[in-house]
């Protein structure tokens, strides 16, 4: 099985449901990404698998374990670590408290992962007593991920992590993700800029009205005429 | 040159000193309301008679210890008595918490329902306290009096103004320095201060990296009520105890905390200062000030006082006003919900 593997999962926020029997699974250091267009429930297919959204059908399993019926925070716990897509930063507070407040919930010594964190982005060690509001957008996604990391989590949720970055910023952190995902953490991530998400996903699931249309290879994707046709302007 | 000291003492002696006393005071008051603001976003208009009922513990276990003829002279013994009158006070506050603002937390509503709230908890809080102590003034300040006394003033000088510092002013404004180093170091420095931090910047995200807002908020109570305590001790050291007037204290307190920046912890000391030097300064006499100051012949025949003592209040509400409409997230940019 998988190492996430969310099956047949059918939920929505009020009475009328987004998904409709969606499933996304995740091998070990792989990643993955959900592309679909605008509606098509990406967000909320992730939101679901890390418990922000009660599903009325269906299962999640990471490592084997269901945990359909934990919390975000147990989920956190359990090693799934979660990068919302807006506010995910401490802004009033600085680059270093805000990774401080990633580990809340260890115990025991985190400064090692701080480290791994700064030299993964270099730039937050530079600006490590700076408050986040004040960094540039490509920098606050960075703390963001890195705020995220502080739990070494196995599995990286990442909604929609190059929203209102520019392309040049935008290529560093698919490179950081690559790099991230190389250290054996599985990568989730729901993304707009399809093309460039699916030229570095291992496995695209391409969702429309809560259903999965196609999954397969990211590259599978990027040279199926009929996804690019619909899905990737040509 | 003499004309000019006597003046200057004059001045120190009626305005710096006083105003000092009570800013340090207001300030600490301001700190609570804003820390409440900040991490349980609401104003909390139970502050002043949750001062009063710390107050009253302390006063209460403070003749206590004066019966039994335990005391720390030359200090007030009521310093001893504080920490029951901080124990009891945070109790009532975290009573309240489960009792009353959790239920409006769990159904996540608007902030101005819990203003409301607060307003009932406050004639509650009001209502105890006027049961167990009355509603008549209260004094309970001991040990030695002045530090520096006026005709000793006098002698060591040579001035004709005299200058008197009372041990009751020293001690706010010392305790107040501690009290806000602690509170800003617990903040700045400690794990549980910056999750409260966070917790007040971005709850979603505070839930999400594993930040229990349970012990937030009870730590949140802990730090206001000790800080509420501490602000009504001291007040009733410096002046004197009475409920209606610690109510009333609410409004400069709050004019503080706004000027300042509400959800600032800084913004609500230099507020405290701010108004209590504006509402000393503005309903100061200055007639014997400027007799010194300006040539023979010259003196002033009235008062020269702006305001009567009875306008103070005025002077917060017009600060509050000036502040909400020329700068309204106050000196520090503080945040408003």
């Amino acid at each position: 099985m998988s190492f996430l593997s969310a099956r047949a999962m059918t939920g929505g926020y009020g009475a009328t449901d987004i998904l409709h029997g969606c499933a996304i699974a995740v091998e070990r250091g792989e990643i993955a990404v959900i592309v679909g267009p605008n509606g098509a429930g990406k967000s909320t297919a992730m939101k679901a698998i890390f418990g922000m959204l009660r599903l009325r059908e269906g299962e999640v399993r990471l490592d084997g374990e269901p945990i359909t019926a934990l919390s975000p925070q147990e989920r956190v716990r359990r090693g799934m670590g979660f990068v919302p897509q807006v506010n995910n930063v401490f802004a009033s507070m600085s680059v270093a408290e805000n990774l401080e407040m990633g580990a809340f919930i260890r115990e025991d010594d985190y400064s090692e992962t701080m480290e791994q964190v700064f030299s993964l982005f270099p730039i937050l060690y530079e600006k490590r007593a700076q408050a986040a509001g004040e960094l540039s957008g490509g920098q606050r996604q960075q703390v963001a991920v890195g705020r995220a990391l502080m739990t070494r989590p196995k599995l990286l949720m990442l909604d929609e992590p190059t929203a209102g970055v520019s392309p040049i910023v935008m290529d560093e952190l698919f490179d950081k993700i690559i790099e991230i995902a190389r250290t054996g953490i599985s990568i989730l991530m729901v993304e707009q800029n399809a093309r460039q998400a699916l030229n570095i996903a291992d496995k695209g699931y391409v969702l429309v009205q809560g259903r999965n249309r196609y999954t397969d290879t990211g590259e599978a994707l990027l040279a199926d005429p009929e996804v690019r046709r619909t899905f990737l302007g040509g | 040159m003499e004309n000019f000291l006597n003046a200057l003492v004059l001045f120190t002696n009626f305005v710096v000193i006083p105003a000092t006393t009570y800013g340090a005071q207001l300030a600490l008051g301001a700190l609570g309301v804003t820390l409440i603001y900040t991490v349980l976003r609401f104003s909390n208009f139970a502050h002043g008679d949750l001062m009063a009922f710390g107050t009253m513990l302390t006063i209460m276990v403070t003749w206590g210890l004066q019966a039994l003829g335990i005391g720390i002279a030359p200090l007030p013994t009521a310093l001893l008595a504080l920490p029951v009158g901080m124990i009891g006070a945070t109790a009532l506050a975290l009573l309240t918490d489960r009792w009353v603002f959790a239920f409006y937390r769990h159904r996540r509503a608007d902030p101005v329902i819990f203003v409301i709230a607060s307003v009932g908890v406050m004639f509650v809080y009001n209502a105890i306290t006027r049961f167990f102590i009355g509603v008549g003034d209260q004094r309970f300040e001991d040990g030695a009096r002045f530090v520096i006394r006026v005709p000793d003033f006098r002698a060591m000088t040579g001035l004709r103004e005299g200058l008197a510092l009372r041990t009751s002013q020293v001690l706010t404004v010392v305790v107040m320095a501690l009290a806000v180093a602690f509170v800003f170091w617990f903040l700045n420095r400690t794990r549980t201060g910056k999750s409260m931090r966070a917790y007040s910047d971005n709850e979603d995200l505070a839930l999400l990296s594993g930040i229990s807002p349970g012990h937030v908020v009870r730590v949140t109570w802990v730090l206001a009520a000790c800080l509420a305590t501490l602000a009504g001790v001291l007040y009733g050291l410096d002046k004197s105890f009475n409920p209606f007037v610690y109510f009333q204290l609410l409004l400069p307190i709050f004019a503080s905390a706004i000027v300042g920046g509400i959800g600032q912890p800084v913004g609500a000391v230099v507020g405290g200062f701010v108004v209590a030097f504006s509402e000393v300064t503005l309903t100061y006499a200055y007639k014997g000030v400027l007799t010194y100051l300006l040539p023979e012949g010259m003196a002033p025949e009235g008062l020269v006082q702006l305001l009567g003592t009875d306008y103070k209040f005025a002077v917060s509400f017009v600060i509050l006003v000036i502040v909400l409409l020329v700068r309204p997230t106050g000196i520090f940019r503080g945040k408003v919900v």
